[in-house]
């Protein structure tokens, strides 16, 4: 159990890293990219980068809001 | 699309990760002994052929969409990784990676360190610290090159790249032998941070449907706008901590 915790820690660092919030954003915007394509017949490629540059903001927000 | 700009991609990538691998085994070898250090860094390469030979034919036989879709999200969060932890040091918010000092905590910690034997191996210490230092960087490197390689149908240019990024720092460091203090690591990773963004950004929405305008041509303004967006954010932070200190001069003025 303590290896497998461990095995399950070291791919959430490695792949997750120090924030969440940034990989849920991502889902969230392949989701909803693939939902308005889908259903919707939307091609709406500019949703995905607004998504990224958002995390990306936020993150950096969060992280240096808490520094000053 | 042309192979150059993958083996480009895949090449400055791994250099980075050769670099901080390279960093730490020398630590073990400079302050231990060798051999048992070339044993760690031996096994963590079979390791590392093990996972690649694993993942890497498995990762192929997927639907395009799926893997384009899998492969984008994981770049994309992987690069976002890279570009937060860049755009922190470019503005000071987190201390520059300096393989310098770097090196000088390894070699601290090795010199600390009480030397033992263990399942064959003279200095188990030195065994480890290399086997987890080449096994770490270089999962990195088999990620960047499964995924590019995978989704561009080109596993062979992606591994072109990572094997000479790999060549020339080894060389560099037997050379030297003393860590690549000169390699501008946290300005490469910024460089690579906006390709996995971009290359995650392009693959994962082409993966959920989307057409780009330009198709594979889109790829040429996304990077750069991707870059503009980070040093935008880098310009952001910057006139921020500049805000704070003066605000807090001025309260100091104030105040006293």
């Amino acid at each position: 159990m303590k290896y497998l915790k461990a095995f399950g820690a070291f791919w959430y660092d490695f792949i997750i890293g120090d924030d969440w919030h940034v990989a849920a954003l991502v889902v969230a915007g392949l989701g909803l990219t693939a939902i308005l394509t889908h259903a919707a017949k939307a091609n709406v490629w500019w949703l995905l980068p607004i998504f990224v540059f958002v995390a990306l903001g936020w993150s950096l927000h969060r992280v240096t809001a808490k520094k000053e | 699309m042309n192979a150059l700009p993958l083996i480009l991609t895949v090449f400055i990538a791994c250099v980075v990760e050769a670099v901080e691998a390279l960093t730490i085994v020398l630590a073990a070898g400079l302050t231990r002994e060798w051999k048992s250090t070339f044993q760690g860094g031996a096994v963590a390469l079979v390791v590392l052929a093990v996972i690649t030979a694993a993942v890497g034919p498995s990762i192929t036989y997927l639907p395009l969409t799926a893997l384009r879709v899998a492969v984008g999200a994981l770049l994309l969060i992987f690069g976002l990784q890279w570009l937060r932890k860049a755009v922190l040091r470019a503005t000071g918010y987190k201390g520059l990676h300096d393989e310098a000092s770097a090196y000088l905590r390894e070699v601290a910690a090795a010199e600390a360190a009480a030397k033992e034997s263990r399942r064959g191996v003279n200095d188990w210490y030195a065994f480890t610290l290399a086997f987890k230092g080449v096994l770490l960087e270089g999962l990195e490197v088999v990620f960047i090159v499964v995924t590019f390689g995978a989704n561009q149908k080109n596993v062979g240019a992606a591994a072109i790249g990572a094997a000479a990024a790999i060549v020339v720092v080894t060389v560099a460091g037997i050379a030297l032998k003393a860590p690549l203090t000169k390699v501008p690591e946290n300005w490469m990773k910024f460089a690579v941070g906006v390709m996995l963004a971009s290359f995650g950004t392009f693959w994962g929405a082409e993966g959920a449907g989307v057409t780009w305008p330009g198709h594979d041509a889109a790829l040429l303004v996304i990077i750069p706008v991707v870059a503009a967006v980070c040093f935008g954010y880098v310009f952001w932070l910057n006139s921020r901590k500049t805000a704070v200190t003066v605000s807090a001069k001025e309260s100091e003025v104030v105040g006293s």
